[in-house]
Formats: C-alpha cells, sequence, structure tokens
C-alpha cells in the first residue's frame, strides 16, 4: 500500500467519521447516509462487474432479498435495543450470497450479454416473489420493520449512518484486498481472455463464484440497513431498476475497475440525484433528468473521471518530460 | 515401440454441420519427443488441437493422456495435469505486464487465491523464463505493446510456468522472421532436452524434418502416415497428398 | 383439457406478437452486438400514437400501422445515429445495454409527462367481438394482431433471403470486415437495420393497446418478456425468438388458467433459467467458444 493511497483512505475515514457531527441537519446526514449507500451499492457491483468484465444487471434484486430478509426476520424476533438488526447484517450477508450461488453457477456459463440480460432477468424474478409470496412477504401491502426506541430524535440517523460506513469500508477493503491479490490477477485473466485464462489452468469457474459471492454478500446487508432504516418496504421500493441502474452509473462515471472510482461517481450523483427528486418531482421529471445524465455520461465520459484524470495527468507529464528534453542544449 | 504414449488419440471424429473435420483419427506422441503433426490445409490438425484439448467437443473418440484416460477434455483440467497449450494467433492478456502474464500461468492451489498478486520466488521464475527466451528487458512493458513476435515468445514463456508434460505448439513460427524460428527452434530443443514433451503443429517442413520424431500425416481429417522423418518424406501416398488433386 | 386448449389458443395469439416485437430486438443483436433495451419503451410510445391517432382522428388501429410503423422507422434510425453509433470501443455492448436503458427511461418519462399514468386502451368499435370456433372462444382482435403479425415476419424474412439489402445484413451479421470489403456500407445497413427493428415491434405496439391496457409504465413487463424470449431463442436468431416467443405465450396462459395468473409472468423466467441450465446458449444461439 503506496503511502499515498494509505492517506487518502485515511482522510475518506476521517472525514466520514466527522460529517454528522459537524453537519448534525437530519436532512444533510440523510443525504449521507444515501451518498453511502450507493457508494456502497457501486463499490460491490465495481467488485463483480469491474474486475470480471461481466456485466451484472440485477444487483438490486439481492439487495431487495437482503431487505426482505431483514424485515421477515424482525417480524418474529424483537429487536431489543435496536442494535440487533445490525449485528445480524453478516449473516443476512451470507445467507443471501449463499442462495445466489446456483443462480449464478447457470448465470455464469452464459457469455457476458446474455448474462447481462440473465441477471436482469433476476432483478424481475425477485420482484414477482416478493408481490406473489403473500403469506411471506405481504404483497404489495409491503412489510413493516419495527422502529428502533432508543436511537433518540435528533440523532436517529447517525445508526445507520455508520451502519453504511462500516459496509462502505467493508467493500473498499474487500476491492482492495481483491487487486492485490492472486484472485484479482485471475479475474483480469478472466476479463481480457477467459478461454485463454482456462487454457492456462486459471480455475475461471471458482474465481467468477467467489467475485459474484463477495458482491452480493455485501448489497445483501445495503438492502438491509435501508429496510431497517425506512422502516416499510414493498416490492415496487426493494427491488427498484432505478436504484440499480444508479449504482451503474456511479461506477461509470467514477471509473470502473478502480478502487475510488464507484465512491466518487456517488459523491457526485447522489446529491444531484436528491436535487433533482425536489425540484423535479418524483416522477416524469426525475426520470427525464435521470435518462438525461445517464445518455451524457455514458457517451462522453465513457472511461469515467478517474481514469480520464489519470490520462490528464499522465499527458501532462509526458509533454513536460518531452519540453525539458527538448529544451537541453544538443 | 513398446513403451505408453503420452498422448494417444484414438478414433477421433468431429463434424461441423456437413463437413466432417477429423474422421476416425488416430496417433501417439512418445514420452519425451518433439512430435510433428503436419498436412495440407484442411487435414483436420488444428481440430485435432481443439479436440484433444478441450476447446471442441469431440462426437467421438477417446484420448488418453498419461496413461489415463480423459473422458470430457476441459482446458482447466487438462492444463493442470499437464497438458497445456498455445494458440495458432498468439494469445496473452494485452492489459497486463509480461511479468504478470508469467504469473497468472502459475498453477496455484485453491488456498492461495488471497495471496500475494505476485510473489518473490514467482517474479524470479518469470523473469528467469522471460530471459531464456530473450525479452526480460521487457518485463514490465504493457503485453499489448509487443510485437507479434514477442507476443509468440511471451505466450510460450507463460505455459511453460505451469510444469507441463507436453504442450502443443499451434504453428509457432508461422509469421515470424526467421531469426526468431532459429530461437523458437533453439528453445524447443534445449526444453527437449529437459525432458519436455512437444506436439507440434507445423507447415515450416524444413524445422519439421530437422526438429521432429516422429511424424504424424494427416490428410482429409485422418491419419496418412506415421513415423521417422526420413519414412514419411518418401511415403508416396503423403506426396500424393501435398502434391495431388 | 378444454381451459388447456384454451389457454394455448390464447398463448399461441399472443405469442405470435411477442415474436414480432422480439424479432427486431434479436435482429439488431445479430447485426450490431446490441441489445436495444428501449423496444419495450418503443412499443409502448407506438400504442400511445395509435391511441392518439384513434381518439383524436378515429384512424382504426390496424390502419394506424400504415403511419405508426415508417414514423417509428425514422425513430429508430435517428436513435441509431445519435445514441448507438457513437458508442465504440471494447465496453460498446455493455454501454449500448446501458444507453439503452437510458432511452426508454427518458421515453418512459416524456409519455408520463404528456399522456398521464392512467392506464389506456385503444377500444374501436369490434373490441369485444369474440368467434366461437370448434367452441373455442376467439378473440377478433387477438387474431387479427396475429395474422398481422403472421404477415410481418414473413415479409421480414423474404425481405432478409431475397433482396440485395437482406444478403447486405446476413453478410454483415456474418463477417463485418469481410462484408465491407465486398463493399457492403456496414454503417448504413446497421443503420436501417435498427429502423427496421423498431418499426417491427411499432407495427405490434399499434394494435397492443388493443388487447392490453398500458401505461407509460408498462415497458418493463415487455421488456423482460422480450428479453427472456430473445435469450431463450438465441440471441441473434430469428427463428429461435419466434419459437421462443410461441413457447413463452403459451406457457405463460397454461399457468395463467391451470395455476394462478399472478404466476403467469414468472413462469418465463423459470423457463428461460430451466433451459440455460441445459442449453447456455439458447434454442439456435451459437455457443460461444473463441478460438
Amino acid at each position: 500500500m503506496t503511502s499515498a493511497g494509505l492517506a487518502r483512505a485515511a482522510a475518506f475515514l476521517a472525514v466520514g467519521i466527522a460529517f454528522p457531527f459537524v453537519f448534525p441537519a437530519a436532512w444533510l446526514v440523510n443525504i449521507g447516509v444515501l451518498t453511502l449507500m450507493y457508494a456502497a451499492l457501486a463499490t460491490s457491483w465495481n467488485l463483480f462487474s469491474g474486475y470480471t468484465g461481466y456485466v451484472t444487471l440485477g444487483q438490486v434484486a439481492f439487495f431487495g432479498l437482503g431487505a426482505y430478509t431483514e424485515a421477515i426476520v424482525f417480524e418474529h424476533v424483537a429487536i431489543g435495543s435496536g442494535y440487533n438488526p445490525f449485528y445480524v447484517l453478516p449473516l443476512i450477508g451470507t445467507g443471501v450470497a449463499l442462495a445466489s450461488l446456483p443462480v449464478a453457477w447457470i448465470a455464469l456459463r452464459t457469455r457476458a450479454m446474455t448474462f447481462a440480460i440473465v441477471t436482469l432477468t433476476l432483478l424481475f424474478i425477485v420482484q414477482q416473489l416478493a408481490f406473489n409470496l403473500h403469506s411471506v412477504t405481504h404483497g404489495s401491502s409491503g412489510l413493516m420493520l419495527p422502529t428502533p426506541t432508543t436511537f433518540g430524535v435528533d440523532t436517529y440517523d447517525q445508526p445507520f449512518y455508520f451502519a453504511m460506513l462500516g459496509i462502505l469500508c467493508v467493500a473498499l477493503l474487500l476491492c482492495f484486498g481483491i487487486l492485490r491479490s492472486k484472485l484479482g490477477l485471475m479475474l483480469l485473466a478472466v476479463r481480457e481472455d477467459e478461454e485463454k485464462a482456462r487454457g492456462l489452468g486459471i480455475r475461471v469457474t471458482g474465481a467468477k463464484l467467489t467475485a459474484w459471492w463477495l458482491h452480493v454478500f455485501v448489497t445483501a446487508m445495503v438492502g438491509a440497513v435501508w429496510a431497517y432504516y425506512l422502516t416499510f418496504i414493498y416490492p415496487e421500493s426493494s427491488v427498484d431498476p432505478l436504484v440499480m441502474i444508479g449504482a451503474v452509473l456511479m461506477t461509470f462515471l467514477g471509473g470502473r475497475g478502480t478502487l475510488w472510482g464507484p465512491v466518487i461517481g456517488a459523491l457526485v450523483l447522489v446529491p444531484a440525484q436528491q436535487y433533482m427528486l425536489i425540484h423535479l418531482g418524483g416522477g416524469e421529471g426525475y426520470l427525464i433528468g435521470y435518462a438525461a445524465v445517464f445518455v451524457v455520461v455514458l457517451l462522453l465520459m465513457p472511461r469515467g473521471i478517474l481514469p480520464s484524470l489519470r490520462d490528464v495527468v499522465l499527458r501532462t507529464r509526458e509533454r513536460r518530460r518531452t519540453r525539458r528534453m527538448e529544451a537541453r542544449p544538443a | 515401440m513398446t513403451a505408453t504414449p503420452l498422448l494417444e488419440v484414438e478414433g477421433l471424429t468431429k463434424r461441423f454441420g456437413g463437413v466432417t473435420a477429423v474422421a476416425g483419427c488416430s496417433f501417439g506422441v512418445p514420452e519425451g519427443s518433439v512430435t510433428a503433426l503436419v498436412g495440407p490445409n484442411g487435414s483436420g490438425k488444428t481440430t485435432a488441437f481443439n479436440l484433444i484439448t478441450g476447446y471442441a467437443r469431440a462426437d467421438s473418440g477417446t484420448v488418453r493422456f498419461a496413461g489415463a484416460t480423459v473422458r470430457r477434455p476441459d482446458p482447466v483440467r487438462l492444463s493442470r495435469s499437464g497438458l497445456t497449450r498455445t494458440f495458432q494467433q498468439a494469445r496473452i492478456f494485452p492489459d497486463l505486464t509480461l511479468v504478470e502474464n508469467m504469473v497468472a500461468a502459475v498453477q496455484l492451489p485453491w488456498t492461495a487465491t488471497f495471496t500475494r498478486r505476485v510473489r518473490r520466488a514467482e517474479r524470479e521464475r518469470a523473469l528467469q523464463l522471460l530471459d531464456e527466451f530473450g525479452i526480460a528487458r521487457l518485463a514490465e512493458e504493457r503485453a499489448g505493446n509487443l510485437s507479434y513476435g514477442q507476443k509468440k515468445l511471451l505466450e510460450f514463456a507463460a505455459v511453460l510456468m505451469g510444469e507441463p508434460k507436453l504442450v502443443l505448439l499451434d504453428e509457432p513460427t508461422a509469421g515470424v522472421n526467421p531469426v526468431l524460428v532459429e530461437q523458437i527452434e533453439e528453445r524447443i530443443r534445449g526444453l527437449n532436452a529437459r525432458g519436455l514433451a512437444f506436439l507440434v503443429v507445423e507447415h515450416n517442413m524444413n524445422l519439421v524434418m530437422r526438429l521432429c520424431d516422429p511424424v504424424v500425416v494427416l490428410a482429409q481429417g485422418t491419419k496418412l502416415a506415421e513415423g521417422h522423418p526420413d519414412e514419411v518424406r518418401n511415403d508416396a501416398r503423403v506426396l500424393d497428398a501435398y502434391l495431388g488433386g | 383439457m378444454h381451459n388447456v386448449v384454451q389457454a394455448v389458443i390464447l398463448g399461441v395469439l399472443i405469442g405470435g406478437v411477442y415474436a414480432l416485437m422480439a424479432s427486431g430486438l434479436t435482429l439488431v443483436f445479430g447485426i450490431m452486438r446490441v441489445i436495444n433495451v428501449a423496444q419495450g419503451a418503443l412499443v409502448i410510445l407506438a400504442a400511445y400514437l395509435s391511441y392518439a391517432l384513434f381518439s383524436h382522428l378515429h384512424v382504426d388501429p390496424f390502419l394506424s400501422v400504415l403511419v405508426v410503423t415508417p414514423v417509428m422507422f425514422v425513430l429508430g434510425v435517428l436513435v441509431q445515429l445519435v445514441f448507438v453509433r457513437s458508442l465504440r470501443g471494447r465496453d460498446s455492448e455493455e454501454l449500448s445495454l446501458l444507453v439503452t436503458w437510458a432511452l426508454a427511461l427518458g421515453i418512459e418519462g416524456v409519455l408520463s409527462l404528456v399522456f398521464k399514468t392512467t392506464y389506456r386502451a385503444t377500444l374501436p368499435s369490434y373490441a369485444d367481438k369474440t368467434w366461437t370456433v370448434l367452441g373455442y372462444q376467439v378473440e377478433f382482435v387477438r387474431l387479427m394482431a396475429f395474422i398481422l403479425s403472421g404477415v410481418l415476419l414473413v415479409l421480414l424474412s423474404l425481405l432478409l433471403t431475397r433482396t440485395k439489402f437482406g444478403r447486405a445484413v446476413r453478410a454483415t451479421v456474418q463477417n463485418p470486415t469481410a462484408a465491407t470489403l465486398l463493399g457492403v456500407d456496414a454503417n448504413r445497413v446497421q443503420t436501417l437495420s435498427f429502423g427496421l427493428g423498431v418499426s417491427m415491434a411499432a407495427a405490434a405496439g399499434a394494435v397492443y393497446g388493443v388487447i392490453y391496457p398500458f401505461n407509460p409504465g408498462s415497458h418493463y413487463d415487455l421488456i423482460s418478456r422480450l428479453l427472456s424470449i430473445v435469450v431463450l431463442g438465441g440471441l441473434g436468431s430469428l427463428g429461435g425468438a419466434v419459437i421462443a416467443a410461441l413457447v413463452m405465450g403459451v406457457t405463460e396462459a397454461v399457468v395463467a388458467v391451470e395455476w394462478k395468473p399472478t404466476w403467469a409472468s414468472f413462469t418465463y423466467f423459470v423457463v428461460l433459467i430451466a433451459f440455460l441450465i441445459v442449453r447456455p446458449q439458447g434454442i439456435f444461439g451459437v455457443k460461444e467458444r473463441a478460438l
């Protein structure tokens, strides 16, 4: 780990922790919660799709599964001091991730485009299940979670803020760990030329499934916290294609395959999103605005902010170097 | 010949729609040899390669490697049991460095998944191999920036990281300048002297005659002749296949 | 038993319409490896156009096809030129998926703005006409939509096999570089084919509104079905898309009758996933084994 990288991480953590104390207004912390949520989702999307090159469009299905699992568990179990729902997060994450493995194994045998569509199909399947399994999910009437009583009125959002921050840190650590490890090398080989990777003896399927598992693990936990935060979930909100698109867009904006790209994307887009919601309403204006931002980002900056910045830096260095060489006396 | 061949192919058949690319093909690669697989265009050489290494599924036939029958050839399993190949158009990982290309080919157990991406011992071994192939000075270059010939050398070097028993080389000297042809030939000889066996598809007949024994000749998807280069060179059927209509 | 056969009839009739919508989707993928996720939204747009023509000018929906199809063809061409063609590079396939999705959202937004989110339906006087054939009910409009779809699909396949343009299209599918070397203008073929794919769906959309009530959000239901269909059929295969559409249509109808309607659309996905276990490339798809 370079000292610059360590400094960046420390700065990020410091700002992250300090934020709700420096800006304690409820609406600001609320935006903070949403920003961290999307940052975690985008990072976990990047963890799988950025490194393997397989674009998954079904992420929000697991977000919804995490949300519903949390809601269903706490329909029957008391929430105690209010922190219990946070303690079970790793269990929920693990559970949903394990459940997703059979489907992932099937889906990963298809080629890249088919995979994208199949994962998108998963999204609709889970949404349908949420609607149809009335006895478990209460269908379109939605599920309610108990409201924590010990969180205090003024600092209500804080525990959720820190929960999201914690999950984001887990996601970033996982990304970082993967990048530095053999798994990262394997995944990059898969992304470059999967058939060649196979020929070299790289256990391609295992590598993909490992990345997948970690991706779903993080996503499900984010969904669970979100459900607790809202205390009321229903199928359309839990498995919302717009959430998935948002996370993907943020990753693309920040830079796929980079560590901090998705976080930067979220930092830029979530406040913009909230602004649009307030000024354009939740309906058609929002959709049009969203679509416009989306198209602009994809057409003009498909590689994202970080890689484009890096290019600019590299080019400036090159130019400076050439100028220095030219300026030297012959 | 009493020793069991390292690789044995029997009755391999593969049809693509109406075309039979490989029809009941049978031959063997003796232990420690440099065996050539030759034949006019369309004789089924590359298809046979793909069938043996699991990149295509045979309609019928058996493959035996190191004494064991390979029931469903799969590139990952075969590579890990010592059978590996290169491709006609050299395939490397363009965005990775040469060292990373090499280290990616190290065959690790599951327990090593979360270890360091490039460990010191692996890097040293990679550099050593790259040096044997004369491209060590490019070790930190992006593999995509290499020339075609250099990519071929890299691909060859990389498959050796897995410590194979048999390497299938698909036209190793195609599209490569004569100096490089010599270098590749020397590498094959050197590695063969250390006990590594090769099955080589080649069109460069001079190279084949100097380097390989035995030579297997395919025509129209089936074996025409198999034996020492001198025998094969004078075989009437072989001459007919290459020169005839 | 009677109910099942009735359901099969229903399934085949609607399957034909889905086949028409899906044909454009799979054709475009075959030519330029782009999945037009906006296809569902474009169908709904066509449905609204037809609805507007009917409500304000009393144009019969089946006749409106003559107007809506060319209009949407031009729209398709514009979409390709503005959004799709500029995507290049290694990620162009995934980017096209996302850009067309954004387009779908945009269309949904605009339609919501103009028409609000109330459900509409184009209801000409014959909307309820039903014939009884051999004891089975056949709704007039569904039959007409099916026939229209069939005719257009036949015309499409004739276009692809008998005309110069069709040959250029097939050449581009099989080998874009070789096609260009033989004088085919790949860009033009791609643009025109995209327009063609959209206009096919538009024709179906024009009559869709007579069969089902719709609102701007209906495109999700549609695109999820269409995507399942093209993957089941094999990406790029027209014949596969037609067969898959019929299979899916029948399955959905039978499940709705024999089990519960709420589970009907769920079966699309289950059938797809189950099929992919056995054959990841779909019915007529090509197994990707890059050598």
